[in-house]
């Protein structure tokens, strides 16, 4: 198959020709430097290329959004973070914002217009969601062969802001075998990294949350297990390994599986 | 008329104690900050038609919360009936609001049958919590006095539907025998009659005489214990759905006092602008139960510590000290302990001890998620995490206390605008390389 290369447009060398993307695409910290979460972005910019958006990403210019420091307690860290990000914003004359992690999505959408920060903030999987109503995203069900799909609601996209129907939607799309867990929606298990979890070791206790929420997933025998969160998904990839499936079952998070099953 | 007299001052030491009671509340609050400002009433009224009336999250657990859902409806229509007992008891009539006509056979009607529906429902919480043990009424934060707490309540509901069967089923029998006209209808107490039977007009007036009293005192001694327990949440629930954070869960309070701090930092000239030279110094975050915002203090005295809240906790589920309920229930009792405290020597008093630590551990506070799972769960809108994450702001910035893991994500997203330890410089590796196939 012939393939083509892609070219990342940033923000700077955009501004630098006079040009001006409708979308930024807040790639975070995760997308950035995580190897797993890498080929996730990557998937998600084959996505706007297949669909001819017109984005671009701050690149070098992109910083922490001040989530985990917010979280944790550091309200001091956490503001000066978002003044930073909303000038280099305001820099850019940024608009719309496509996010892919679900605490980026957050801050942004619901904490940065505290601090004078007002965007149409869109989070990957509405913003596909779209693409697939208006017809200009066309998912063939078969691709995925009727895999049987688990999905696990990241906190910050689910009970955080009630997004819980565009990714199930999605899935349905993608396979006919798309199953609950007991615990789902807005009775969703965290994986146990909100709050700046992920980055600090649990406190003492029974067992790790991952692993109660990884039971709950291999309790509906998954072929895959969907996220849709960073977060969500090096618990939930850890979860697997410590319960020694990560042969049989493999986590994926809902853009790779429509780049997937579009064959980009 | 002795008996008005006796009505009447009963009423009046009634009245007068819970007051009392309330304004020692309302005393406890202005030592707390302000919060957020309780605008949107058609928003606000919604949710609490919803929340209180709808018995939305109740129905989230939807046997047990059923249950729940006849009390609170039965409660709402046997107030009719308590406030013409009232009216009765001062102008010495008897069922005055009669005069409604098929609106009151339609009360007393409904009224009897949830009374029987509410006995029902009490027995069944009593043996849930005495003969079964259930997991959510246990944690390290039910001591046997919660325990006790909440039996007392339930008994006292129970009797309170006790005497109003009673009452109507004497009130039925003494006008049958009588060959009166019953005013209002009584189903359920008809039926009782009719097994119980015969008496004499007399014996049965008495019977009904004293059922009444018993209802009523109950009602009042009832009233004036709860705002000392955690049945407090008869009175408050309803208002505090009214109160509810009308945010997005996901969404924290912004500590405008930092940002002043922080434009300061980043642009003087806008900063001195921005903060009057009279802005007194405020501690950052929550070390003890005058440093919260109004609404955390009437979230912990609406907990009616049903556990829902430590049930779907993350933390808590798989066995850490956290249990969300317990922050509620610690911020009441510090509130309890050092509110008196306050009153007497002003709000900067200090006893030695403090909400933190002496109540809630370090180790309790930084096992939180943030998931929101408590805030989503509790059926009167109470919102937990945004406590936690105050009392971490307190540890972090007053303290500079937190676990080293946070401390080195903290000096990253300083030095490098990232968590980890990565460069900027290698925030577009990821596009390396990085094609599509052309269909």
């Amino acid at each position: 198959m012939e393939t083509r290369k892609i070219e990342v447009p940033v923000m700077a060398d955009m501004f630098a020709r006079g040009e001006k993307p409708e979308y930024l695409f807040w790639v975070g910290c995760a997308g950035a430097f995580d190897d797993r979460y890498k080929k996730v972005v990557r998937a998600f910019t084959k996505i706007l290329t297949y669909l001819n958006v017109s984005y671009a990403v701050l690149g070098k210019e992109e910083t922490c959004t001040g989530d985990p420091a917010r979280r944790a307690g550091n309200e001091m860290l956490y503001q000066m973070q978002a003044l930073t990000v909303i000038e280099t914003f305001k820099m850019y004359e940024v608009r719309k914002i496509i996010t892919i992690c679900p605490h980026c999505y957050n801050i942004f959408k619901n904490e940065y217009p505290d601090l004078g920060g007002n965007y149409e903030v869109i989070n990957y999987l509405v913003f596909l969601k779209q693409y697939i109503d208006d017809g200009k995203l066309k998912i063939d069900a078969g691709a995925l062969d009727n895999v049987r799909i688990t999905y696990h609601d990241p906190c910050y996209l689910g009970r955080a802001n009630d997004i819980y129907s565009e990714p199930r939607q999605i899935l349905n799309a993608l396979t006919g075998n798309m199953v609950e867990m007991e615990r789902h929606k807005s009775f969703a298990l965290c994986c146990g990294a909100g709050g700046a979890q992920m980055f600090k070791e649990a406190e003492k206790g029974e067992k790790e949350i991952f692993i109660e929420r990884t039971e709950d997933a291999l309790k509906t025998d998954p072929a895959i297990i969907a996220t849709a969160c960073p977060f969500c998904m090096t618990m939930l990839t850890d979860g697997l390994k410590y319960k020694n499936k990560e042969e049989e079952i493999k986590n994926f998070d809902i853009a790779e599986l429509i780049a997937r099953s579009l064959n980009l | 008329m002795v008996k008005q007299i006796v009505f009447a001052f009963a009423l009046l030491v009634t009245f007068a104690v819970f007051f009392y009671t309330i304004y020692r509340i309302y005393r406890f609050f202005t030592f707390t900050r302000p919060g957020f400002k309780v605008d949107q009433p058609g928003k606000r009224f919604g949710v609490m038609m919803s929340m209180a009336f709808g018995q939305k999250k109740i129905f989230r657990r939807p046997v047990i919360g059923f249950l729940h859902a006849i009390v609170f409806w039965g409660f709402c229509v046997i107030l009719l009936g308590s406030i013409e007992m009232v009216i009765d008891g001062l102008a010495g009539t008897e069922r005055v609001l009669k005069i409604l006509g098929p609106v009151y056979n339609f009360i007393t009607a409904t009224g009897d049958i949830f009374a029987l529906l509410i006995a029902i429902a009490i027995v069944v919480f009593l043996s849930r919590r005495i003969f079964f043990h259930i997991k959510r009424f246990e944690g390290i934060e039910m001591k046997k006095i919660s325990h006790i707490d909440a039996n007392i309540a339930l008994t006292m509901i129970l009797l309170l539907m006790l005497s109003l069967l009673g009452m109507n089923t004497a009130y039925t029998g003494y006008k049958a025998l009588a060959g009166e006209v019953v005013d209002g209808m009584y189903p359920v107490s008809k039926v009782i009659y009719g097994l119980v039977g015969g008496g004499n007009e007399a014996g049965m007036h008495i019977m009904y005489e004293s059922c009444w009293w018993t209802h009523i005192l109950l009602i009042f001694i009832f009233a004036n214990i709860l705002p000392y327990s955690k049945h407090f949440h008869v009175f408050l629930s309803v208002p505090n759905t009214f109160l509810s954070r009308l945010e997005p869960l996901g969404k924290l309070p912004n500590m405008d006092s930092i940002t002043r701090e922080v434009k300061l930092m980043m642009n003087p000239e806008t900063a001195f602008a921005a903060a009057p030279e009279d802005t007194p110094v405020e501690r950052f975050g929550v070390k003890d139960c005058e440093d919260v915002v109004w609404k955390n203090y009437f979230d912990s005295l609406t907990c009616t510590e049903c556990g829902r809240c430590t049930s779907v906790c993350p933390a808590n589920i798989t066995g850490k000290r956290l249990s969300p309920r317990k922050v509620m229930m610690d911020l009441r009792a510090r509130m309890k302990e050092k509110g008196p405290l306050m009153i007497k020597n002003g709000r900067d008093y200090s006893d030695g001890k403090s909400l933190l630590r002496d109540y809630i551990t370090e180790e309790e506070l930084w096992a939180c998620t943030t998931c929101n799972a408590c805030a989503r769960e509790c059926p009167v809108n109470i919102n937990h995490p945004t406590l936690i994450v105050a009392m971490r702001r307190y540890l972090v910035m007053e303290e500079a206390s937190a676990p080293g893991e946070l401390k080195a994500v903290f000096n990253n997203i300083e030095n490098n605008g990232a968590p980890w330890q990565y460069s900027a410089e290698d925030r577009l590796l990821w596009a390396n390389d990085l094609e599509i196939n052309v269909i």
